[in-house]
């Protein structure tokens, strides 16, 4: 390709992105008014799991590291965000069998510095731990941090002063809203897909494919991991936050293994490695488990009465993960990107249907 | 004494259902996560044809060890076997959706309601040994384990069919070359993994005497923490594994009574000390990673 | 592509989800845990409210429509959940859940859809603090705290208790420290506390350790399945003393489940039980009806759920409108309403004053043992 085509075409994607962008906001603005508020609680879970999806990704798809330990650094930030949200009135009369810690009493911060202070926390444990973990491979990574965040929820579970144990924390403000949720996920994208594009990011992709190799061209590889798995955790404090100010009520029996195992169900129905397809797994995977609750609601065809059956949207749901696994192992997307030449050729030359930004 | 009575029983259990774990990885390098469903699906099966049908309790056994074997050969047909080329993080999301269908499934066909199974009397009947006081059931669990135990690594060790899936945990394609019909030992260790978790699901239900949908998930769970604790891919440290486990659990409340709450936290910081300090677990061998 | 999959799901999403309102019909929503680990305690709500539905299938001349979602005994379900019930199903009001985790999450999407609850057996302090929208058919766990710790020091003259909790179960957690509080403010003494955690099913490490404090009384805040399990395994290991529980441990299969090692269990509950004596109307109908329709034993659960459902009838027919807003102040002002588990009148946290009733196991069936007033 000559460098003529490729200025033109970078000029392209621009605008498309920009475009893009502008229409998501458009939908993001008119998605209230058109839609009732269990959808837009939908798009808005949706939006938290695509950044849930490609926080692990990251550490997992990108930088080669299996960890097990996502809802551990989700329960950090939803816990320090909740923490800090909360007025110490609503802290004493929340915190009744052991009296909140005095040091945590009076700490109070707006929505989005608490929403810092998850990722950073986050990113500090994830620090903290990935010292000593990562210098284990491959599965024994994945164990060893899976015990990590069961460990945390037992502490949290105990920690009366500081967490509030089983009671949770409830009455967090619900500032998750469609422009915060979105506004995230979009510099999310575009922060990881910076990364990867930039030295770091190749540097990374380098320690994941041949560690050896990449050694010995001199890449510190341990720190280069620390730092991505530091990067990543960083992500799930903040979608972790983010849940917490959607649903507005948090405790250490939401940040189960399973938590975890559906953010991993994302990435690798997405693709491992995509950064694309972890939003597209985000997509289908909220969506598919609310939609499939009309199996479960009693139905009426003509004078045949069908009763509904509790459990048997999770059996469809499950038969349905089983069947895309074996079908499209590699995930949707596999390691492929979405990139506009490819959506362009997709279409040919004809204008796209771009139905999606107008729904 | 007593304490430790308890923690023999219960870490035998664990040990049982970890060696399923450990052999499926040595071979596959597949943490199965329908495994602990299996155990709660044998439990299930003994409680159908001893409780509802009325069959004696041989017969039972019989039938729920078959019954869960069988489930467990057709989870590794459907679900695993058109995986086995694939990238390893396919088939564990695989793994994960067929114990959610298991799980879901058994809450639709059985119910989400505990059900009670009636434990026959000379099993129960208390004995006392000066202050020790047991039943017969808390003895039979760990002799029976051992004996199986016992039986399964002289068949590894000493017959054709264990040689080739010893061989195939090393090199899957070399051992193809020599002639072994792979698929067919992968299936026989599926099938041997899941009646051994069946017989623990039975005696786990007679010990604490009651079935339900979920009862899987944690001893499942807890096995396969043993079965990394003792060297995963290893037999016998699938077995000691699951003791430690069992005797961490209950000796960490014998002695730190006030700390009961964080029973869970004991295992699992050692559980990461140990990978610290020998990522192999305590009997494991030192395995190539195959990422 | 990411927002092509995302139109075409939510055309789905419409499509399926279209709610066909009919005028002629009010709309009740309920949402609880029909599957999860607390599917045992939902399930039965779910019956006691079909079978009050079937009893008062009108309101106002009107047809009522019950929309029944499953919260899978999880949180993130439990609040799209009910905000289902409210956007997409535009229910009138709604009954709901088990387990207090859940009806606090559930709870606060209600306030913001201004959505009247009325919880059934979440009995924890929180799920109605400061809520103008949630209201609730049981007591709540101080006074039944109090009432247990009332009942075992002066009825039957414990002075040493031990606790068991589950550390993973709010419910647990909050009864067992009311129980404490106020058993020590007796007089009492608490000589061990002891926890697990939700999912364990050994407990020799811990009721050795209790047995050897050798207590008069084990307070055990469990739920049924679970708790049938604690006391047969303590009757195993040659316990004595007797084990008391909360309201949650009242279900049918306890007995079953625990066989003769549950004998002279005391827990408090509900001042209902199939059996006793001098019922009130409400609930000779109520038990009537239940043994028509299935073949098992009514417990509270089944209670509070038909409960539930009497108390937004009689909210709707005083409101004299299906407007959910109306609907609530007439919950508000709910006054003496009989119902299955006694009169019910709303405190100004939304909370029902109801008697907590004594229940034991005697002879392998359960025997109401009287009220009690802390």
């Amino acid at each position: 390709m000559s460098g003529m085509t490729d200025k033109k075409n970078a000029f392209r994607d621009n605008t498309m992105t920009l475009l893009a962008i502008a229409a998501l906001a458009v939908f993001l603005w008119q998605a209230p008014r058109i839609l009732d508020g269990y959808k837009v609680r939908i798009i808005n879970l949706i939006a938290i799991n695509a950044i849930l999806g490609l926080s692990l990704n990251f550490i997992y798809g990108i930088g080669g590291m299996f960890s097990l330990g996502h809802a551990g650094f989700m329960a950090i930030g939803a816990y320090v965000s909740a923490i800090l949200i909360l007025t110490p009135e609503q802290k004493i009369a929340m915190w009744f069998l052991d009296p909140i810690a005095p040091w945590l009493l009076n700490l109070h911060a707006p929505f989005l510095v608490s929403l810092l202070a998850a990722g950073f926390f986050a990113a500090f444990f994830g620090w903290l731990i990935s010292l000593p973990v990562l210098r284990l491979g491959g599965d024994y990574l994945g164990i060893a941090t899976l015990g990590f965040s069961e460990i945390l929820r037992v502490l949290i579970m105990n920690l009366t002063p500081i967490t509030n144990g089983s009671l949770g924390i409830k009455g967090i403000p619900a500032h998750t809203s469609l422009w915060m949720s979105y506004g995230i996920l979009v510099a999310v994208v575009f922060g990881t897909v910076r990364i990867m594009n930039s030295n770091f990011g190749n540097v990374l992709k380098a320690v994941r494919d041949d560690e050896v190799a990449a050694k010995t061209m001199g890449i510190d590889t341990f720190r280069t991991r620390v730092l991505a798995f530091s990067i990543g955790c960083f992500g799930g404090g903040i979608g972790g936050a983010l849940m917490g100010n959607l649903i507005t009520t948090i405790g250490p029996t939401m940040f189960t293994i399973a938590q975890t195992y559906s953010i991993l169900m994302i990435v690798v129905i997405g693709g491992l490695g995509s950064i694309t397809g972890s939003i597209i797994g985000a997509v289908l995977v909220t969506t598919m488990l609310e939609w499939l609750r009309f199996v479960e609601n009693p139905l009426t065809i003509g004078s045949l009465n069908i009763p509904g059956i509790p459990g048997m949207r999770m059996v469809i749901f499950s038969v349905l993960l089983i069947a895309v696994i074996i079908f499209r192992r590699e995930g949707i997307m596999g390691m492929r990107e979405f990139s506009w030449n490819w959506f362009f050729s997709l279409f040919g030359s004809s204008k796209p249907t771009k139905g999606g930004e107008r729904v | 004494m007593q304490n430790f009575i308890s923690a023999l029983g219960l870490g035998s259990l664990y040990g049982l259902i970890a060696i399923g774990y450990t052999m499926v990885y040595g071979i596959l390098r597949l943490i199965n996560f329908a495994h602990g469903d299996i155990f709660m699906l044998g439990a299930y099966f003994v409680f159908f044809a001893t409780i509802q049908y009325k069959l004696p309790w041989a017969l039972g056994v019989v039938i729920a060890v078959a019954g869960a074997t069988l489930c467990g050969l057709l989870v590794d047909r459907i679900a695993y076997r058109p995986l086995r080329d694939a990238p390893r993080i396919s088939a564990l999301i695989s793994a994960i959706g067929v114990s959610f269908f298991i799980e879901n499934l058994s809450v639709v066909v059985f119910k989400g309601m505990p059900r009670q199974v009636l434990q026959p009397d000379f099993l129960t009947r208390p004995i006392s040994l000066g202050d020790v006081k047991l039943i017969p059931l808390s003895i039979m669990v760990p002799v029976i384990s051992f004996a199986l135990v016992a039986a399964l690594l002289w068949m590894l060790y000493r017959t054709k069919p264990g040689l080739a899936m010893r061989s195939i945990s090393h090199d899957i394609e070399t051992t193809r070359l020599m002639g072994v019909s792979v698929d067919k030992i992968i299936a026989l260790t599926f099938a041997i993994g899941s009646a051994l978790a069946a017989v623990a699901g039975i005696m786990w239900a007679l010990r604490y005497p009651k079935v339900e949908p979920y009862m899987g998930i944690t001893p499942g769970f807890k096995a396969f923490i043993a079965a990394v604790f003792g060297g995963i891919g290893s037999v016998p440290g699938a077995m000691l594994g699951g003791l430690a486990l069992g005797f961490i659990e209950i000796m960490s409340i014998a002695f730190f009574p006030t700390l009961s709450g964080y029973r869970d936290a004991f295992a699992f910081v050692l559980l990461i000390i140990i990978l610290l300090v020998k990522p192999t677990g305590l009997m494991g061998e030192r395995l190539e990673d195959k990422i | 592509m990411r927002k092509m999959v995302l139109a075409v799901l939510i055309c789905c999403l419409f499509a399926c989800g279209a709610a066909f309102a009919a005028d002629d019909v009010i709309k009740i929503g309920f949402y609880n845990c029909l599957t999860g680990q607390n599917a045992f305690g939902g399930q039965l709500e779910l019956e006691g409210v079909q079978l009050a539905l079937k009893e008062f299938p009108e309101v106002l001349g009107k047809k009522i429509e019950l929309v029944i979602v499953d919260n899978k005994s999880d949180r993130v379900e439990a609040a799209n959940a009910v905000t289902r019930l409210i956007e997409n199903d535009k229910v009138s009001a709604i009954i709901g859940t088990y387990s207090s985790s859940l009806a606090i999450a559930g709870g606060e999407v209600a306030e913001v859809g201004h959505v009247p609850v009325v919880a059934t057996s979440a009995t924890n302090p929180l799920v109605t603090q400061g809520k103008k929208y949630t209201f609730r058919a049981c007591f709540i766990d101080p006074l039944q705290g109090a009432g247990a710790a009332a009942y075992a020091y002066r009825n039957h003259n414990f002075k040493k208790a031990a606790l068991l909790v589950d550390v993973a179960s709010d419910y647990a957690v909050g009864l067992a420290n009311f129980f404490k509080q106020n058993f020590t403010k007796l007089g009492g003494e608490i000589v061990s506390e002891m926890r697990y955690a939700s999912g364990d099913q050994d407990f020799s490490a811990q009721l050795t350790e209790i047995i050897s404090k050798e207590p008069d009384v084990v307070f055990l805040p469990a739920y049924f399945a679970e708790g049938a399990m604690v006391i047969k395994q303590a009757r195993d290991l040659g316990a004595k003393f007797t084990f008391m529980g909360g309201d949650a441990m009242d279900n049918p299969e306890m007995v079953t489940l625990a066989g003769e090692a549950i004998e002279g269990f005391l827990y408090t509950g509900f001042a209902y039980a199939p059996d006793m004596p001098d019922m009130n109307d409400v609930a000779k109908k109520f038990t009537e009806n239940w043994y028509k329709e299935y073949s098992k034993d009514p417990n509270a659960n089944a209670a509070l759920g038909y409960d539930s459902y009497l108390l937004i009838i009689d909210a709707i027919k005083r409101a004299d409108s299906a407007d959910p807003e109306k609907i609530r102040d007439a919950l508000e002002a709910t006054k003496d309403l009989m119902t299955v588990t006694g009169a019910t009148t709303f405190d100004a946290d939304h909370n029902p004053q109801k008697d907590v009733g004594i229940l034991e196991i005697k002879g392998g069936k359960k025997v109401f043992a009287g009220t009690i007033v802390p």
